[in-house]
């Protein structure tokens, strides 16, 4: 599911779809869902995807990176199309796959794993199916308990009995009365999936969550598959944030980085960073084709970033090819790709992250 | 029928014996270079570069991480559905089998590889030199002038000129004349190992010279061309160009990336050198790490000090251990408080805490003082160095050493410590 735009992550997704957006450096949002399926050895994967799609479409150029280059198979991208029974938009998730039911009648997989791909995490989607299968589950979601400080008012939250059957199902509760959330990603039989579907679309019902979780918890038995791993969604500017900057933790890089099996990514074929005289680096991620020659801290710096003399850029973001001139002064802030700073600018977020969206003419390099 | 106007020969099959310990378990053009890329990327995107997408890859010595490299071509867009990139290793044939014994004997022995393409012309090149060229352009060169040979040649300074091929030619860059490694030279442009053929005049002069042993393009096809009167041009080159075949201009070129603006710039947007590169995160800079003048590949964590040094990919630099003017390449792990100068570390070398590399006076090297010189510290793949030993300058290590083989824990100037063999 990479259709989606969220007003809460404001400027950002004015330039592209959410699972779009650039993490830790390297990354796009949909490269874990789709790193995480090719890792658990599905080899058939629709992405369905509707809002400003131009930055997905080019990350998905090629099924290569991610091994779905495959006979059997393979990636498929579906997008709202004009037919002669439907011409409307995606107007749920449901209604996403309803309009695209062919493709899953013709398929002979008995399950389908349902994911957002705007989630940071790593999962193989096998257990969560030994799970599934032992539980004689009809949809099993996947939960995790978040920390009792996090307002969970923009999650579908859930209560689970003790056999972890999902009691209580709220989607965006104004006050929530649990603190264990679904993670957006789901596995159930083709065969189930297709009537519920199918009956929803009979009854003009477009929502996954809304008009097939909660209408249907008590009739089928929907079964809760608590993670305790790394999960983070990333639609909302201070999760963005927060999530990108957890990657400055040696145990996080650890288990995203360095722990079999890889996140893959497209590649972009950048040369080395490079650090030239007068270059600090404290605490920072710098991903490839950078060219360093001023002070960064704390910060998350993407690809192809110029970073110019006597700068100083602290707990920021610096998203993809960002030009920053000479003597700036950048804190506290997300400075949206293609950017052009120029030289003595000064850019700080007083209250909370600042979003620097700049359309100044980039000087030759 | 299949037609490509021109095709490339690839000559990677060499050993680059001047390499040392850095080629004894790899060809020459799969030794790394410049943090993320192996030598060879940078002929093979030019030639994508060029508009040449039919590379066939001539291979002998050590070829496996070659060919796992190179795979069926996808970082340089070489997976094509006509043409691409095909590896060619020697193969047995019905009458006799033999390796390839010289650079032109390689392209005799896969002369079908190059008629099922149908050329006009084939471009030879060579695995081993660092440099970014159209060979359009040379192409064009080649054409205008009706020229059955074209030899690209660079302009080297007179003193220098007696330890290349040299090439004399008249006002219009016609060759009249060339010496090899001539005593007295009669001109200072340099042949550069790449050369233009006409199908048709290369495929003659293969045939022709089929039975003389050791086949060499410098030696007998360019001098049997001559000879029969074909117009043989030079086309000379003004760019970037830069044999490695040596442990001190591997070293030299290596830091000169480093230089504010390199001359040799691979931040150029319109002439990408593609790499295959397995390694994506970022790479991640601690609060007590300082780095300057240094180039660094993706994934590499640096929690210690890195001066003019180039990093490969996947490197971990520990706490307090300093790093000056030093080459490591791709998966090293080098431990705390260490200290490198002026060193070489090949792939996936453990080097344990508080051990210092290149200190102390210089000393010829023991063993091979032609290829271990100029102070490097050289260590070869897959090494292990253990915890606090000393290791002197001109020195080479290569192989998973223990303490007993260091004497006072330290190896002095100028030894050699080879322990890597076929034994393992």
């Amino acid at each position: 599911m990479a259709g989606g735009n969220n007003h809460r992550i404001k400027e950002l997704t004015q330039k592209r779809a959410v699972c779009a957006m650039p993490i830790a450096g390297s990354y796009r949002g949909i490269d874990f869902a789709l790193s995480n399926m090719s890792n658990s050895h599905i080899n058939k994967v629709a992405v369905f995807t509707q809002y400003n799609a131009g930055s997905l479409n080019e990350h998905l150029s090629s099924s290569k990176w991610w091994d779905f280059g495959r006979k059997q198979g393979g990636l498929r991208v579906f997008t709202p199309a004009l037919t002669a029974e439907s011409n409307a938009w995606y107007r749920g998730t449901a209604d996403a796959i309803a309009q695209n039911l062919s493709f899953l009648k013709n398929s002979h997989e008995p399950y389908v794993v349902i994911s957002s791909g705007d989630c940071v995490y790593k999962m193989d989607y096998n257990k969560l199916l030994e799970y599934h299968i032992e539980k004689k589950a009809d949809i099993t979601v996947v939960c995790k308990d978040m920390p009792a400080d996090v307002n969970v008012d923009r999650y579908g939250t859930v209560k689970m009995n003790e056999e972890c059957r999902i009691e209580e199902f709220e989607e965006k509760p104004v006050v929530a009365r649990s603190n264990t959330i679904s993670c957006g990603i789901y596995v159930v039989r083709r065969r189930q999936l297709i009537e519920m579907i199918q009956r929803c679309a009979e009854e003009d019902r477009y929502d996954f969550v809304k008009d097939i979780l909660i209408r249907y918890k008590n009739m089928k038995s929907i079964y809760g598959y608590k993670i305790k791993e790394y999960w983070s969604n990333i639609a909302s500017v201070d999760d963005y944030f927060k999530t990108n900057m957890d990657f400055l933790h040696p145990e996080i890089r650890n288990y995203f980085f360095r722990q079999y099996p890889d996140i893959y990514s497209r590649v972009d074929d950048l040369p080395p960073a490079k650090y030239n005289v007068g270059a600090s680096i404290k605490n920072s991620l710098i991903s490839s084709g950078c060219i360093v020659n001023g002070k960064v801290e704390d910060s998350v710096i993407f690809k192809k970033t110029y970073i110019g003399n006597n700068c100083y850029i602290k707990n920021s973001i610096i998203l993809n090819d960002v030009y920053i001139g000479d003597n700036t002064h950048i804190e506290n802030c997300i400075v949206e790709s293609r950017g052009t700073i120029r030289a003595n600018s000064y850019h700080k977020g007083e209250n909370g992250i600042e979003i620097v969206v700049e359309h100044n003419d980039r000087f030759v390099i | 029928m299949v037609k490509k106007e021109m095709i490339a020969m690839l000559l990677a099959g060499g050993q680059g014996s001047r390499l040392g310990v850095f080629t004894s378990k790899v060809a020459k053009p799969a030794v790394a270079f410049g943090g993320k890329y192996r030598i060879i990327d940078f002929p093979l995107s030019n030639c994508i570069n060029s508009g040449v997408d039919t590379v066939g890859v001539l291979t002998q010595y050590q070829p496996l991480r070659l060919n796992t490299h190179i795979g069926i071509g996808i970082p340089w867009d070489l997976d094509r559905n006509i043409g691409g990139v095909t590896v060619l290793p020697p193969y047995e044939k019905s009458v006799n089998s033999e390796w390839y014994t010289g650079t032109a004997n390689a392209i005799y022995q896969n002369l079908d590889y190059m008629e099922s393409y149908n050329p006009e012309y084939v471009l030879i090149l060579s695995g081993d030199h660092i440099y970014k060229m159209d060979y359009e352009v040379m192409l064009d060169f080649h054409k205008q002038n009706g020229a059955e040979v074209t030899i690209a040649v660079m302009p080297v300074p007179m003193e220098e000129a007696k330890r290349f091929g040299i090439m004399i030619t008249d006002k219009d860059r016609r060759i009249t004349d060339f010496e090899e490694k001539p005593e007295n030279p009669r001109s200072n442009l340099a042949s550069m190992g790449i050369y233009i053929f006409n199908w048709k005049t290369l495929k003659e002069a293969l045939l022709s010279n089929a039975s003389q042993p050791g086949l060499d393009f410098g030696k007998h096809i360019i001098p049997y061309c001559h000879e029969k009167g074909a117009p043989l041009y030079a086309y000379e080159f003004n760019g970037y160009w830069k044999d490695v075949g040596t442990l001190s201009s591997y070293w030299e070129a290596n830091m000169e990336l480093i230089d504010i603006v390199p001359e040799f710039n691979l931040y150029e947007e319109y002439w990408k050198i593609y790499t295959k590169s397995e390694i994506l995160p970022p790479q991640y800079l601690s609060c007590d790490s300082v780095v300057e003048r240094s180039i660094i590949g993706e994934g590499s964590e640096i929690y210690g000090q890195v001066y003019n040094s180039v990093i490969g990919c996947g490197v971990t630099v520990g706490e307090g251990t300093v790093i000056r003017d030093s080459i490591i390449m791709n998966e090293t792990q080098i431990g705390s408080h260490c200290e490198l100068h002026k060193a070489i570390v090949a792939e996936n070398t453990v080097i344990e805490d508080d051990v210092k590399l290149g200190i102390g006076e210089e000393t010829e090297n023991e063993t091979d003082p032609h290829i271990y010189n100029n102070g490097i510290v050289a260590v070869g793949e897959k090494s292990f160095i253990p915890q606090g030993v000393t290791v002197g300058k001109n020195s080479v290590v290569f192989g998973v050493t223990s303490a007993q083989d260091y004497a006072d824990g330290s190896l002095p100037s100028g030894k050699t410590l080879i322990k890597a063999g076929d034994k393992q």
